[in-house]
């Protein structure tokens, strides 16, 4: 029972890292580029929606939709404003001021919010009790279970079936015969990065509701922890980030409850550098047999 | 005939490099125009340029009284021109039919079921593997599909640059063969290639390109008896 209930845990901390990975996954895919500031995006998430709880009084769906909205409006920003000029310049130059935006976030959060942890109100408190109290379930968990897989096949099928989609993959593999089709391949990153950002709004209420407090730091721990996932499944691919977050919350909650609390982080890592030295791709990374 | 596509006096620049000098040509309404020439000299240079991938420094390409130098490289292809890249830059990850469907991506959601016929008719190996990831596709049949995948932009002129290369001698033949029928079916093509041979025999006129500059124009009839063309060219 002891195992069950930490293997749930690990499974919604896990769905949680999927989110986000899929968010880096999909911008990384396509603009080619680690954004680094996605962690802070889900963070800002986190605010917004707290703010929209406490202080306007709104229920959590309307919260969450709010946080999707303002994280949207933001992300299409940052790539806009911090990325775009750059789009010819080295990926290194890239890197850096994505590393920048993410300090830029965080340290406006500070500025705006104080760096004092907040009390974040789960959206759905109550928790669903199995074999007489014995095991508890929390909704928030159900919930993001969900939300996970409900988000995972949008997007597959987002990418393999409407016309933006598939002009998101040609983009992200040949941008120069992109344009030749006619695709604008500025619109599309844009685009991209606008799916990405809502998709951290939904991780950010979900992670602060797994983890019920709120600062300015929330989102780069998992977000680089999401990051790992999604090289640990096999970046670019959509499953990838989805198994690779599942996996990691798993191995993380199981090293926590068995091994160590404070060695979880380590043993994750660890985990990720032994799959990475067996198999470079990742887990599911694309490996297509191409005939020149 | 009405000149569609004018090329006045561009160039082009790669840094510091000037790899255009100052090339000017013209095509006209369902002709088939060459450019042939050494790795090296510009032909491809030229053929991107027109697309809008790469900028000339100065001079204008001008396309149906259009001039392009303004206009954007995703938009140059719904203005009637398509351009089948060297190196056929088909998307390896996306099945056949998807590629196709990308062709037509300026034309509205799905692609004209009529316009994905007439190419399966063109390339009726195609049809055979539109399900098939493009990356599995052999050289010719890659070859194919980046000709199919323009074509489905209806275009108005249709360019190519190096359709042969890296093919074997039967499907050299195939692709000039298929050059050949689009031609006759009305599509207006600016070829380029360094087969100067082939290229010569199918095209109505043809432009000899060396370093960067024009150096000798004529029709196809006359540029294949030149004894200078044979000499650099066409190998004695």
């Amino acid at each position: 029972m002891e195992f069950l209930s930490y293997l749930i845990s690990g499974i919604s901390l896990g769905s949680i890292y999927a989110i986000i990975a899929l968010g880096y996954t999909m911008v990384y895919g396509i603009a080619k580029m680690l954004n680094f500031a996605h962690g802070d995006v889900i963070m800002i998430g986190g605010y917004i929606s707290l703010i929209a709880m406490t202080s306007l009084g709104v229920n959590g769906v309307v919260a969450t939709l709010l946080a999707m909205v303002v994280c949207t409006v933001l992300g299409i920003l940052i790539e806009g404003l911090a990325y775009k000029p750059l789009r010819g310049a080295p990926s290194l130059a890239v890197l850096i001021t994505a590393i920048g935006v993410s300090y830029f976030l965080q340290n406006a959060a500070l500025q705006i919010w104080g760096a004092n942890p907040r009390v974040y109100p789960s959206v759905a408190p109550d928790t669903w009790k199995l074999f007489d109290g014995q095991l508890s379930i929390p909704y928030v968990s159900l919930m993001t279970v969900a939300a996970c897989i409900v988000i995972m096949i949008a997007l597959t099928l987002f990418t393999s079936k409407t016309k933006m989609g598939k002009a998101m993959r040609a983009c992200s593999e040949d941008k120069g015969a992109a344009q030749l089709m006619g695709i604008d391949v500025n619109r599309t990153i844009s685009m991209t990065f606008a799916i990405g950002s809502a998709l951290a709004a939904i991780a950010g209420v979900l992670l602060c509701s797994y983890n019920s407090t709120l600062m300015p730091t929330t989102g780069s721990m998992p977000g680089i922890k999401a990051f790992t996932a999604a090289v640990f499944g096999g970046i670019g691919s959509i499953p990838g980030a989805f198994l690779g977050g599942l996996l990691l919350g798993i191995i993380e909650a199981m090293a926590k409850a068995y091994i160590s609390m404070q060695l979880a982080n380590s043993i994750v890592f660890a985990v990720l550098i032994i799959v990475l030295l067996v198999r470079p791709a990742g887990l599911l990374g694309k490996y297509v047999p191409e005939k020149v | 005939m009405e000149t569609i596509l004018k090329v006045d006096n561009i160039n082009v620049y790669y840094g510091s490099i000037h790899a255009i000098k100052g090339v000017s040509f013209e095509v006209s309404q369902g002709e088939i125009v060459t450019l042939i020439g050494a790795n090296g000299a510009g032909k491809s240079t030229t053929l991107n340029t027109i697309s809008g991938l790469l900028r000339s420094k100065t001079g204008s390409v001008t396309f149906l009284g259009e001039d392009l130098g303004k206009v954007p490289a995703h938009k140059v292809v719904s203005r009637g021109l398509a351009l089948v890249p060297e190196g056929r830059r088909i998307f390896l990850q996306m099945t056949t039919q998807e590629n196709l469907e990308m062709g037509a991506y300026t034309r509205g959601g799905k692609p004209d079921p009529a316009d994905l016929e007439k190419v399966y008719d063109q390339f009726p190996r195609l049809k055979e593997r539109r399900r098939q990831v493009a990356g599995t596709l052999s050289g010719g049949e890659q070859q194919m599909l980046a000709m199919g995948r323009a074509l489905m932009s209806r275009p108005k002129l249709l360019m190519l640059d190096e359709p042969s290369m890296g093919l074997a001698p039967i499907l050299v033949e195939q692709i000039f063969e298929i050059i050949k029928n689009l031609h006759d079916a009305g599509t207006t093509i600016l070829l380029v290639e360094q087969n100067a041979q082939a290229a010569l025999s199918v095209a109505d006129r043809g432009y000899v390109l060396e370093t960067g500059k024009v150096v000798t124009s004529g029709t196809g009839a006359e540029l294949l008896a030149s004894p200078a063309i044979k000499k650099a060219y066409l190998g004695g």
